[in-house]
């Protein structure tokens, strides 16, 4: 995974609310057996609306989207995650967002800011004209109008993506751990411990 | 800890802590874990990539489910009909390398037991109470009606899951949905779970675990519990959960996965164990009046969007949140509806019977009962019923119930996800509208440009039966059901 400690650029002043990972990335681009290319696929619905902010040339490669509450809810589908990427975004920021695409943001190296509504607003503004300037290290989010938002982040992810972390090699040096734990759970929840299907 | 009265919740949580952080992450152990076809791929070329292994193969089973068309898999002479769209044929052999190449044990299209991943998991007792059990598909939450802990995952998560059979949690927050007094005959869980859906919101439940308390769910089957929990994120919780009792180890029993002799025993002393204490603490609490539901339909593309089917089509000015107005008027635009359109008003040119929320037999069943000696009106072109599994489908069959669909007019399919997400061939036409017994009314869920209306399966037969919007109550006589 690749680290990530300040993302600067144009950000796509989208700001839509609820929007889903279907919206995102429709079903019909699910097929792959790969993380790549998905970025063609990405809000294919909302590319058909005129002068959408995705298909406008300003915004062509911004490494930032600015979005409205309850981003990414629905599906969980990581594709959502993956589109993202392809597009080149690394950061995306919103009032809030699903539990799940945010987990799969993070998991994919892709920084998700939450910010309140009345900060989101401002940046949407800013936005439209001019770039803005993401700093992890600091959790702090700014432009050149001397706007300064802070956020917090879990001080875990924090840590994996500033090193850009595989998460699955970490856990699998507490080997020892999860195998006493299994060991615990076959004396207690045998039933859960093992799953032997009986014979037909 | 023993002092401190616990939820369910608490306590499925507290018997599978791996590790704790000061931070607040856990690594939580994963009992269970179902694999299909859409989002494994990734994960099971990651771990060939860094050369690691399934630990716990026997704690997974894969099936696919997504993009199986649900026409005949074989031919008269027992050959394997070929899947037409060459992306979804490569999903699909896909997972049937990666499992057995990885020890994991493969239901094929053909067998039997194939099914939607959320329909097998509880009918071969794999799926249990008080279990940890993740998919990557977010419906997963469906499994929370055995009593047990189960929520969606992405594909890097499926991939952690495969390799160290544990995840990487922060405890969630607890919402209590209490539902107060008894649903009105006609009134069925789906119509239930949409009308909390509507009071809690999409966003309501995100961060939270739900639990589904009152009189209710007591009386509930497996079945319906399942269907509530399953939609447990549309309202943005990640899981969804119902407190096992008698009715949930009456179904659990002698299931070909389930615990025999005296781990049966020992697991139902636990099950009987888990039950919230007296006195423990929500972060949040909904409480319903279900005298107040009636059988409820979708108007939108949000879940959240819905209406008493006496109702009618909303102005988007009746609601008070801007950005919901905002959101209304997107979503009527899609839809083709006006304010003010009484919902039986509506008609419907496709049904969709099916979906991991509502493709049991109960639902067949229920279908069934509406569409017995009736006939599908001729506004509606396209009518499918789905079973979600070859088991459903074979159950179906005993019953004679097929026979009855077949002669109101509707098609007889095999399990799948179908129509639900149209990743199969199975899609509404852009512009039509179909009642559908899914989960989600999202724009394009259906198929490009399809406009969903999410009921029941008594309701979609009835709107099968009149090609519009109908209250089911007015067809059948509910109170003798």
């Amino acid at each position: 995974m690749e680290p990530i400690r300040h993302v600067a650029g144009r950000a796509i002043p989208f700001g839509r609310k609820n929007v889903d990972t279907d919206v995102i990335i429709p079903a019909h681009w699910l097929k792959t057996i790969t993380r790549e290319g998905l970025g063609r696929g990405a809000f294919e619905a909302v590319r058909k609306e005129p002068g959408n902010v995705f298909d406008d040339p300003e915004f062509a490669g911004a490494p930032v989207l600015i979005a409205g509450d309850n981003f990414g809810c629905g599906s969980s589908r990581e594709h959502a995650a993956w589109a993202l990427l392809d597009m080149g975004v690394t950061c995306v920021i919103a009032p809030s967002f699903s539990d799940i695409f945010a987990s799969n943001a993070f998991k994919n190296g892709i920084l998700a800011v939450v910010l309140p509504q009345e900060q989101v607003e401002r940046l949407l503004d800013v936005a439209k004209t001019d770039p803005i300037d993401i700093d992890l290290e600091s959790q702090t989010v700014t432009t050149r109008f001397q706007d300064r938002f802070r956020f917090e982040i879990d001080p875990f992810r924090k840590h994996c993506l500033l090193n850009g972390l595989d998460e699955v090699g970490l856990t699998m040096m507490q080997g020892d751990r999860i195998g006493a734990h299994e060991q615990r759970a076959n004396a207690e929840f045998p039933f859960l411990a093992q799953a032997t299907r009986a014979a037909a | 800890m023993s002092s401190t009265p616990r939820t369910l919740y608490d306590k499925i949580w507290d018997a599978h802590v791996v590790d704790s952080r000061d931070d607040g992450t856990s690594l939580i152990y994963i009992d269970r874990h179902i694999v299909h076809e859409v989002t494994s791929p990734q994960a099971f070329e990651a771990l060939r990539v860094s050369g690691r292994k399934v630990r716990r193969p026997d704690l997974t089973i894969a099936v696919p489910d997504h993009n199986l068309p649900t026409t005949a898999r074989l031919d008269a002479a027992g050959q394997r009909i070929p899947i037409a769209d060459p992306e979804s044929s490569q999903q699909l052999a896909a997972l049937a390398r990666n499992a057995p190449e990885f020890g994991i044990r493969y239901i094929g299209d053909t067998d039997a037991e194939q099914g939607i991943v959320h329909v097998i998991g509880p009918e071969q007792g794999f799926s249990l109470p008080g279990a940890t059990i993740v998919c990557g598909d977010s419906h997963t939450a469906c499994h929370g009606g055995l009593g047990a802990l189960a929520f969606g995952i992405g594909t890097s998560e499926v991939e952690h899951v495969l390799a160290t059979q544990t995840l990487l949690l922060k405890q969630s927050k607890t919402m209590e949905v209490r539902v107060e007094g008894e649903l009105n005959p006609g009134v069925t869980p789906k119509d239930l779970i949409l009308h909390i859906i509507g009071v809690v919101g999409t966003a309501g439940g995100t961060g939270h675990v739900i639990e589904y308390r009152g009189p209710v769910f007591e009386r509930m089957s497996v079945e319906g519990r399942l269907t509530v929990c399953n939609m447990s994120i549309e309202a943005g919780a990640r899981a969804g959960l119902i407190a096992p009792d008698e009715t949930t180890f009456a179904y659990v029993k002698g299931r070909p996965y389930a615990p025999k002799g005296a781990d049966w025993d020992k697991a139902v002393a636990w099950w009987k164990s888990l039950a919230t204490d007296p006195g423990a603490k929500f972060d949040k609490s909904v409480v319903i009046n279900a005298a107040d539901i009636e059988p409820t339909v979708t108007w939108g593309t949000s879940p959240e969007d819905v209406v008493g089917i006496g109702g009618t089509v909303p102005a988007p000015e009746s609601f008070a949140d801007p950005s919901k107005q905002d959101a209304a008027r997107v979503s009527l635009a899609y839809m083709g509806l006006e304010p003010g359109t009484r919902m039986t008003d509506i008609e419907v040119q496709n049904v969709f019977i099916g979906s991991c929320t509502n493709s049991r037999i109960e639902d067949i069943r229920a279908a069934a009962a509406v569409l017995r000696g009736r006939k599908k009106a001729d506004n509606v072109k396209w009518a499918i019923v789905v079973p979600g599994s070859g088991l459903v489908k074979a159950q179906a069959e005993a019953e004679g119930l097929d026979r009855i669909i077949i002669e109101a007019g509707l098609e007889w399919r095999e399990p799948g996800c179908s129509a639900c997400l149209a990743m199969n061939p199975d899609k509404v036409p852009a512009g039509e509208r179909c009642a559908s017994t899914s989960n989600r009314n999202f724009t394009g869920r259906q198929g490009p440009g399809a406009r969903t209306h999410l009921v029941s399966p008594a309701m979609a037969a009835a709107a099968a039966v009149t090609g519009r919007l109908t209250d089911v109550r007015e067809l059948v006589d509910v109170a003798a059901a």
